[in-house]
């Protein structure tokens, strides 16, 4: 059963991820990449993520990407004339390039987790003793707050910063 | 949780990853551009959470602060997409040659 939802979250999200790029409605593109992201949300469940899935679908399927709509709703770029996609050539070098791309870094990505698998099946499973001890929210909140505190600080000063950065660059000019 | 389907999941991260940066070469609406971009972002968090059942915890402390940037990463580059477009009345990124020469 978990492969079976393994596998079909993973084929919603990268069908949907190519759909995002290729629909020429922005609205739909925002609508496919929500879809990913609820994908996503998905899989971090099966791979015992569960409070990053719950903080997945709130903070990016429900405030990021109602942002993106709201912008894309707000310039009003539902019904574009014709395709904003570039010339065949560009295309072309696009595609080859991401292609090599994913293949390099599924081989490194690979190589990496092979690694690691060998290195882990000899030891106990490395996240299931903090999920049993202190739950799921807890299991996160306990190095968040102990080892990344600063980090943590640092990062609401950075929303701080993005606030004032956005109110400033989208206010109109003073008269 | 079987070693083959963190394969996979690593697997979906990379090609989600490569889809991103086709777009991102490909389109020229600069919104779309940004969707592309926050799925680069979300490929990276999948590989983190599937690496993290294999190294421990930390690699999902480390999605929760790729999330915050995302968000003031999305707030700030919308704005500044908004202020292009009043000057320019087009999201069209060919369109921004302001800085070019």
């Amino acid at each position: 059963m978990t492969e079976f939802l393994f596998f079909v979250f993973s084929a919603a999200a990268l069908l949907s991820a190519v759909f995002v790029v290729t629909s020429r409605n922005p609205v739909a593109s925002v609508m496919f990449l929500i879809v990913t992201l609820f994908s996503l949300a998905g899989l971090f469940v099966l791979l015992e993520a569960h409070f990053l899935a719950v903080v997945q679908v709130i903070v990016y399927a429900g405030a990021i990407m109602v942002l993106f709509l709201f912008v894309v709703m707000l310039l009003n770029l539902g019904h574009a004339k014709f395709a904003d996609v570039r010339g065949p050539l560009a295309r072309m070098l696009g595609g080859a390039f991401g292609l090599g791309l994913a293949a390099f870094t599924a081989w490194t990505l690979l190589g990496g987790s092979d690694q690691l698998t060998n290195a882990r099946l000899a030891g106990p499973d490395p996240i299931k003793a903090a999920l049993d001890a202190r739950g799921a929210i807890g299991a996160v909140a306990v190095p968040l707050f102990r080892t990344y505190l600063v980090p943590f600080e640092v990062t609401s000063l950075l929303l701080l910063v993005a606030i004032v950065g956005a109110v400033v660059l989208a206010r109109k000019e003073a008269p | 949780m079987s070693p083959m389907l963190i394969r996979v999941a690593l697997l979906v991260s990379a090609a989600l990853f490569a889809i991103g940066v086709t777009g991102v070469l490909v389109r020229r609406n600069a919104i779309i551009i940004f969707l592309c971009v926050e799925l680069m972002l979300n490929a990276v968090n999948l590989s983190l959470v599937a690496f993290s059942r294999l190294l421990g915890i930390e690699g999902q402390v480390l999605v929760f602060f790729v999330m915050a940037v995302a968000a003031a990463e999305a707030a700030v580059g919308l704005a500044i997409i908004i202020a292009i477009f009043r000057h320019y009345e087009d999201v069209d990124v060919e369109r921004f040659d302001l800085l070019k020469w």
